[in-house]
């Protein structure tokens, strides 16, 4: 009796087992292949700039759902979804390139407003705060204003004009009596909207909005910069250093020649007093 | 029985109940994904934007958020607490799925189904094989993958390989090589599985039978004494399984439909001629009684 009543229950068993196996494993490969594709769709290119607000990339992904809220809100059609397999974001995420249409940067930001999941920051409530890239002045050597012209659109358009890029005078080599009026990014005002590329003259932006990630190093954490600790405290960060007075090289000193003062033992020939 | 069951399928029906009788629901289920998406190109194509957005989250004139809760639920696998009119969206969308039932999203809705019901026409007009056949469970196997892989990677993993929203948002913004996507559930469906996609893989049609295992609305084999055993029902359901419980039923034994795998696409009803199937909800165990008991067993008596 146990054994007719144990056969067919063994065997039941091992079906069971080998059918449960069997799906495991197919689904394991496929959750594999999955996770291979989704690990691969992370990389953003750096000329794919998300909306303003957006998480960073990693948490970016978990949040949007791809409903294409913000891409519809957006009253310049600024913002597109990706495609599968012509643009490069994951598909169906919101993207813009600078280069094609900046962010015009509204001030009741309609694609935050617009996003339902917060995978666009609905902390974001003043859109100079924005941290869409960095732009970043990629080829001094072609930048007409480093060749010495007044080309000064990338700042005249500025949303954030003598935060986010300043002009910054320096003497011109070239021609030796003419000024340089260098275009500067200033990262902690510049949104990364990418007016400055759009509306560069030349063929291929010289200025360029970057993601972050490229634009920026960063500090290391435990410097310190003295001036700051100083401002900080109100005081010098070091007590009791006694600030001698320095002595720089020069006529009417006792430096005449190096820092510490020694007389040389040769003096060079027509070097003078 | 043999001279019925030479008829094509559905034939009697048309005999009984013409063309329109005998495709009610088929038609209006046509008409209603047509409705679905024609609402979400009213915008991009006519500037009506009463409805923005696509099947995985959209706002109705303004004010009614709707999400696709399986999406926002490997979005939560993956790390992210949405907002609240993500959340409230998704809430409204699995409580109306809850009450008529999970899968009528796929049957009424989905824009993938008319494409996996133009392989299974092909494929019986072709009379392939049935091909791989899977066990039903592994779309519910696939559906712990894909949150597997979505928390693996914190991202919302299906959506990388969704036929479903991919074809939609293909429609709606742009498709890019979302069509190759399609053509391969066709083509799966077609040489490797009959009613493979939709009844075996899916695992948005599995969430959603999740999501309508106790829904009100059903079908019921409430006439289930006039049967004449012409198999027309077997044929058109793309969830075969589900029927015999309720059609073959012993008295006493419900005669309403009650696997969540049943999408309550009607298409047992029409097919019918003999009204078997009628739409009702899970509570109603009417049971239509003999009214000539002679006559049907006579028929089978004779078959």
């Amino acid at each position: 009796m146990p054994a007719a009543g144990g056969k067919p229950r063994s065997t039941d068993r091992r079906r069971f087992l080998r059918d449960a196996a069997r799906a495991a494993g197919g689904c394991a490969i496929a959750g594999m292949g999955l996770t291979y594709l989704a690990r691969d769709a992370r990389a953003l290119p750096a000329e794919a700039l998300r909306p303003p607000g957006a998480l960073p990339e990693d948490d970016f992904l978990a949040a949007c759902i791809r409903c294409g809220l913000c891409v519809r809100d957006c009253p310049y059609d600024t913002l597109k979804l990706a495609e599968l397999g012509e643009d490069g974001p994951a598909t169906g995420t919101p993207y813009f390139t600078a280069r094609d249409v900046p962010c015009e940067m509204c001030e009741d930001i309609p694609c935050v407003a617009a996003c339902p999941t917060g995978a666009l920051d609905p902390a974001l409530d003043d859109i100079d705060d924005a941290e869409m890239g960095v732009a970043v002045l990629v080829d001094q050597e072609n930048c007409l204003n480093f060749l010495g012209l007044r080309c000064d659109v990338c700042y005249r358009v500025c949303p954030v004009i003598d935060k986010a890029i300043t002009l910054e005078l320096r003497h011109n080599e070239v021609s030796g009596h003419h000024a340089i009026f260098a275009p500067t990014v200033h990262a902690d005002h510049c949104t990364g909207c990418g007016m400055c590329e759009k509306s560069c003259v030349l063929p291929e932006a010289t200025i360029k909005v970057l993601p972050m990630r490229l634009a920026r190093g960063s500090s290391a954490e435990h410097y310190r910069r003295g001036w700051e600790e100083k401002e900080l405290k109100g005081a010098p960060v070091v007590e009791g250093i006694i600030d001698l007075p320095d002595r720089l090289p020069g006529p009417g000193t006792d430096n005449l020649v190096a820092p510490g003062g020694f007389d040389p033992a040769f003096k060079l020939p027509g070097a003078g007093q | 029985m043999s001279v019925k069951t030479r008829l094509p399928v559905g034939e009697e029906a048309i005999r009984e109940k013409g063309w329109i009788g005998a495709h009610r629901f088929l038609l209006l289920r046509r008409l209603s994904q047509a409705f679905f998406l024609v609402l979400f190109l009213l915008g991009p194509w006519f500037g009506l934007w009463w409805v923005t957005g696509t099947l995985a989250g959209s706002r109705t004139f303004g004010v009614l958020p709707l999400t696709d809760p399986l999406v926002l639920l490997q979005g939560m696998v993956a790390g992210h607490w949405p907002e609240f009119t993500a959340l409230l969206g998704a809430i409204i969308v699995l409580v109306a799925y809850g009450l008529i039932g999970g899968r009528v999203y796929c049957s009424w809705v989905c824009p993938i189904n008319p494409v996996t019901d133009a392989a299974h026409w092909l494929h019986d007009k072709l009379g392939m094989p049935k091909g791989w056949q899977p066990k039903r469970n592994t779309r519910f196997w696939i559906l712990g993958a894909v949150l597997a892989a979505s928390a693996i990677t914190g991202t919302v993993a299906w959506e990388l390989i969704n036929p479903i929203t991919m074809l939609h948002r293909g429609l709606v913004f742009g498709m890019g090589f979302a069509w190759a996507l399609v053509v391969a559930v066709f083509l799966f469906d077609l040489v490797v599985a009959r009613r493979g996609w939709c009844g075996h893989v899916c695992p948005v049609g599995a969430f959603y039978s999740l999501v309508g295992a106790r829904s009100l609305l059903r079908v019921s084999a409430a006439n289930r004494q006039a049967c004449d055993d012409c198999m027309d029902c077997y044929a058109v359901c793309p969830e075969q399984q589900v029927i015999s419980p309720a059609l073959k039923g012993k008295p006493g034994e419900t005669p309403i439909i009650l696997s969540p795998d049943c999408t309550n696409c009607g298409r047992c009803i029409d097919v019918c001629s003999v009204d078997v199937f009628a739409f009702t909800h899970r509570y109603d165990q009417r049971v239509v009684p003999l009214t000539e008991p002679a006559a049907p067993p006579a028929t089978r008596n004779a078959a």
